[in-house]
């Protein structure tokens, strides 16, 4: 139906966008590949000397690297595992008939609105801090040891502080999706002698995959670089026990001054990330007809 | 409903998704609280904090003297809502062209310009703080528009090219053979149709935009810092400081929340991501 | 440097006899210390007196770092004033990053020579050329609980105790029962957190940072007694979430009557003698660091400092705000909004002769022998080539010292051995100093 005409024209439409966006990618990425071949450190002015594959060697021979890769993983799987669960549940909860759903709805979204930095203080300091914050309180007066949260389980409070902030964004979507369900198939299902755990599992859940999908690829792209809520709460330790690789990068090239490094470094995040996105792109083609 | 529900089910749905959905507003209730205490009650016991303490305005007072909350709120206002609109001028007219004019290779560059929003912000400061040196950029306001309205373009683009793809293409033809011309078929016949996913874009990138704590931090000192650098300094405790946190936290998420909650519908309703047929 | 710093003061100088008496507007980069923060409410004063004005950015102390060393080597020039310590002035100012402030001491009124001398040569280069100037300076002493010692019948020490010793009291006045606890110190891991106290207590042990050729030495058995020690200490008697705990959170603690004794930074103890902001201000007295092996580098040194990058556009006006920070009259405007006893100390002679000073805090007698007994450049007891007791004065400690309180975090976490940590941190040492050259 599209005619040459309205084709040009629509190249020139998204010519911007692709434009920018290509500038946006190319201009820091290639000033990052380059700077990943000097030695270049912010506070040792040496004149910047090529080096080669140095910068690479040492990142990825740094102790703290896999450590790095591995809690990058847990912590996009961990947040996706709480955050798909139980927006699912919420979704299913809200969807039922019950009295002022558009109340429990705006406190459920609630913690989509805060500030990440905002959200990582208030449970760090108000809940999570052993001796004054409320579960310590709690756990104190009940004559339960309080659990040191961000010394002892750093990753797994990270993970919770996360998946507080984007169980609302799942839930969003999810509910949405479920207001689509066709109820009568639903309904002969019921009469069918279905139960409500095969009406799930055969009706619900086939017909939410596009939407457990979508929240998927978006949350996947915004916690591979989580940052704040490391930065605020437990500065990716105690040793490296919830520095990811985003934060690995950040301490090589804005701790320790190492641009070089901290380079290197985010040319190997970028090739992940790209992996992850190639894969994740795959399985969403499949579910998406974009 | 086709079904009719007995109030007992109703009340008791209501109190299984009350309990949980107040749970997961507590927080921000309970920093609500602390905002209105004094730092030595706000460390009490819980039930002590609710019943056994009086309520102050003090903490508020206190953090506007340290650093005034209007400057950095104009900032964020500012910094949110010129991103979000210089990113819907660049991004309508492609995502127009590609629900519209899809060719071999759009679901390509779609999901490539997805993939521009996996880069590692971090990996990329050095080089961007330079740019933005050489070219005067540093610790303005449009500086900061710019790099935002790059973070969310993808994200805008994808949410605008999934509602116009849901507009039938028959509307559009029929506009065309009225003789419409492209402008007034966007304008006249595809932006009435398209409001609603519009509106939601918009709210979801100003929530994106007012949230970002990465190159808001980085790239302003003091003259185009947003709510996000007012909040960064008591990420250290002096003293005893949880009221100070809490006011001053609900100062920087206030204005967001309350938008967020009056326009919950629209976002509701938007909010699809094309995951909805 | 030399020509560009010249140039761009003698254009700043043009620029300000130029426009005459032309109200400019500085930015100042500043840490959310107690002191900083009373600076904060007295500089309406300066500007009203100036017609000039400042903007403030006030951040956590390792974001101040970061910020202010991205925008200072790149150039950035966000900043005319910023709070450096006595780590990064002569670093810094070797690089040509801070405008020297040698002219300081042309100005009769602000009398330079006031200023402490241990004070000032902490903040020059090798040269003696100053970069920055003091705001309040400080070593490190232990804080304790006159009621808590008296309680569990123990008499505070009079001389230098060893660090045996201190365990042997800790252990007595521990009571978490009633919520104190025995020793409240740093944990929270970083160069400037866990690092400082770690410092002094492996100097006490005897250990050193590297040996006369540049070599590590962290996984000498004196690394390792100190570290062992520092785990067995905490674990034993410290508050839960101790990984979390950084100076700031500690006299949080000990202000709020959670801690029996803190070896800390004197500069804390106007704040916990403050009735005002402290609940234990009756009940708070001071003994010595301890120390072990040797009682060299046991209290550590520190300045926070104003310095003015040499990127700043404003250096004129920059450098009158300096002389009205650290100057007599701001300290004495200190002593008569803040009362005395918030005065900052370990600056100036004249303010710490002060009757007033002196009746209102007289530990701040106290304070000013702490700190004149630190030697900075003997900080060992074996020789070594650096200077500097809680840090090593050279680029590249940053990375290390933080690397290495990273991992001593991890040991506190249980999270890995003392033997564990101190190996890997051995091994990043090695390879930062040998990509810097120190070492084959």
């Amino acid at each position: 139906m599209a005619t040459k005409a309205s084709r040009a024209a629509a190249r020139m439409m998204i010519a911007p966008s692709v434009i920018l966006l290509l500038a946006w990618m190319i201009v820091p990425l290639s000033l990052t590949i380059y700077f990943s071949f000097l030695r270049y450190n912010l506070i040792t002015p040496t004149g910047n000397p090529f080096v080669g594959w140095e910068n690479y060697y040492w990142f990825v021979t740094d102790p703290s690297f896999q450590a790095a890769m591995l809690n990058t993983l847990m912590l996009v799987g961990g947040v996706l595992l709480i955050t798909v669960a139980g927006g699912i549940m919420f979704a299913l909860l809200l969807d039922r008939p019950m009295f002022g759903q558009g109340i429990i709805r705006i406190m459920v979204i609630a913690p989509f609105f805060v500030m990440p930095t905002v959200s990582a203080l208030v449970w760090k300091n108000m809940f999570m801090n052993p001796v004054n914050g409320m579960f310590g309180q709690i756990a104190t007066s009940l004559g339960f040891q309080p659990i040191d949260f961000m010394g002892q389980i750093p990753l797994l409070s990270i993970i919770l502080i996360v998946s507080w902030m984007w169980l609302p964004f799942a839930t969003l979507i999810l509910f949405t999706a479920m207001q689509s369900l066709d109820q009568e198939q639903l309904e002969a299902a019921e009469m069918d002698g279905a139960g409500s755990f095969s009406r799930f599992v055969f009706i619900v859940l086939p017909h939410l995959a596009r939407a457990i999908t979508v929240v998927i690829l978006i949350q996947t792209i915004f916690h591979l670089s989580i940052f704040a809520e490391i930065l605020v709460t437990t500065n990716g330790g105690p040793g490296t026990a919830s520095t990811n690789l985003t934060y690995l990068i950040y301490v090589s090239s804005l701790l320790q001054f190492d641009v070089g490094l901290g380079s290197a470094g985010g040319v190997i995040a970028i090739i992940l990330a790209n992996i992850v996105a190639i894969f994740l792109m795959r399985m969403i083609g499949k579910n998406l007809d974009a | 409903m086709a079904r009719a529900v007995s109030n007992r089910t109703r009340a008791l749905n209501t109190a299984v998704a009350g309990t949980l959905g107040f749970l997961m507003f507590f927080p921000i209730l309970w920093i609500f609280i602390l905002s209105f205490k004094t730092e030595e009650d706000a460390i009490r016991a819980p039930l002590e904090v609710l019943f056994g303490s009086g309520w102050t305005l003090d903490s508020f007072f206190t953090v506007q003297e340290r650093s005034d909350y209007f400057k950095h709120f104009a900032n964020s206002v500012i910094i949110s809502l010129g991103s979000t609109f210089v990113g819907l001028l660049i991004a309508i007219p492609a995502a127009w062209a590609m629900a519209f004019v899809p060719a071999r290779h759009t679901k390509n560059v779609l999901m490539w310009m997805l993939s521009t929003k996996m880069l590692p912000p971090v990996g990329v400061l050095v080089p961007i703080y330079l740019i933005f040196r050489d070219y005067g950029l540093l610790d303005t306001r449009i500086g900061l528009v710019i790099v935002l309205t790059l973070m969310n373009l993808p994200i805008i683009i994808w949410m605008l090219y999934t509602y116009f793809k849901e507009i039938p293409g028959e509307i559009l033809e029929a506009a065309r053979m009225d003789g419409a011309s492209l402008r007034e078929e966007i304008l006249h016949v595809l932006t009435p149709m398209a409001i609603p996913g519009m509106a939601s874009t918009v709210l979801l990138n100003i929530i994106l935009a007012w949230n970002e704590a990465f190159w808001t931090l980085n790239l302003t000192a003091a003259n185009a810092a947003p709510l996000t650098a007012f909040i960064a300094s008591y990420s250290s405790p002096e003293g005893l400081f949880y009221a100070k946190l809490s006011a001053a936290s609900i100062m920087a998420i206030a204005p967001i929340l309350i938008m967020g909650w009056f326009s919950q519908r629209q976002l509701v309703r938007g909010l699809t991501f094309g995951a909805v047929k | 440097m030399g020509l560009k710093r010249i140039l761009l003061t003698a254009s700043s100088v043009a620029l300000a006899a130029g426009t005459g008496a032309w109200a400019e507007e500085i930015t100042i980069a500043t840490v959310n210390n107690a002191d900083m923060i009373v600076m904060q409410s007295l500089a309406p004063q300066w500007e009203e007196a100036t017609g000039n004005s400042i903007n403030w950015v006030v951040l956590e102390e390792n974001v101040l770092r970061q910020r202010t060393t991205q925008d200072i080597a790149t150039d950035g020039g966000s900043f005319d004033i910023i709070f450096i310590g006595a780590y990064e002035a002569p670093i810094w100012g070797a690089n040509g990053w801070l405008v020297p402030l040698n002219d300081f001491a042309d100005d009769p009124d602000y009398d330079l020579e006031d200023i402490f001398q241990l004070v000032r040569n902490g903040l020059s280069d090798k040269d003696g050329n100053l970069y920055a100037v003091p705001l309040y300076s400080e070593t490190s002493f232990t804080f304790y609980r006159t009621d808590v010692f008296e309680a569990a019948g123990v008499e505070a020490p009079t001389e230098q105790i060893t660090y045996t010793e201190f365990a042997d009291i800790v252990a007595k006045v521990h009571d978490p029962d009633n919520g104190i606890f025995g020793t409240c110190q740093r944990g929270k891991a970083g160069w400037g957190e866990n690092m400082a106290f770690i410092g002094p207590l492996a100097n006490a042990f005897g250990a050193r940072w590297f040996d006369m050729d540049w070599q590590p030495q962290l996984d000498s058995p004196e690394w390792n007694a100190a570290i062992t020690y520092y785990v067995d200490l905490m674990t034993n008697y410290g508050p839960p979430g101790a990984t979390g705990n950084g100076h700031n959170e500690n006299r949080a603690l000990f202000k709020d009557g959670k801690c029996a004794t803190w070896v800390d930074a004197t500069s804390a103890a106007n704040d916990v003698k403050n009735p005002n902001t402290s609940t234990v201000a009756d009940v708070t007295d001071f003994f010595q660091a301890p120390k072990q092996e040797t009682s060299n580098g046991t209290g550590w040194f520190w300045s926070w400092a104003l310095a003015i990058p040499a990127s700043s556009q404003k250096v004129d006006v920059a450098k009158d705000f300096l002389k009205w920070g650290t100057s007599k009259e701001y300290f004495e405007m200190v002593g008569e909004t803040e009362g005395w006893v918030a005065v900052p100390s370990g600056t100036r002679q004249s303010i710490h002769e002060d009757p007033r000073l002196l009746e209102a805090a007289p530990f701040a007698e106290t304070i000013k022998n702490a700190i004149f007994s630190v030697d900075p450049a003997n900080p060992t007891r074996d020789p070594v080539p650096y200077t500097g007791i809680q840090f090593v004065a050279i680029p590249e400690f940053q990375g290390i010292g933080n690397y290495v309180g990273q991992q001593i975090s991890a040991a506190l976490a249980g999270q890995q051995s003392v033997e564990q940590a101190l190996a890997n941190s051995q091994q990043f040492a090695v390879r930062e100093m040998t990509r810097a050259g120190y070492i084959e």
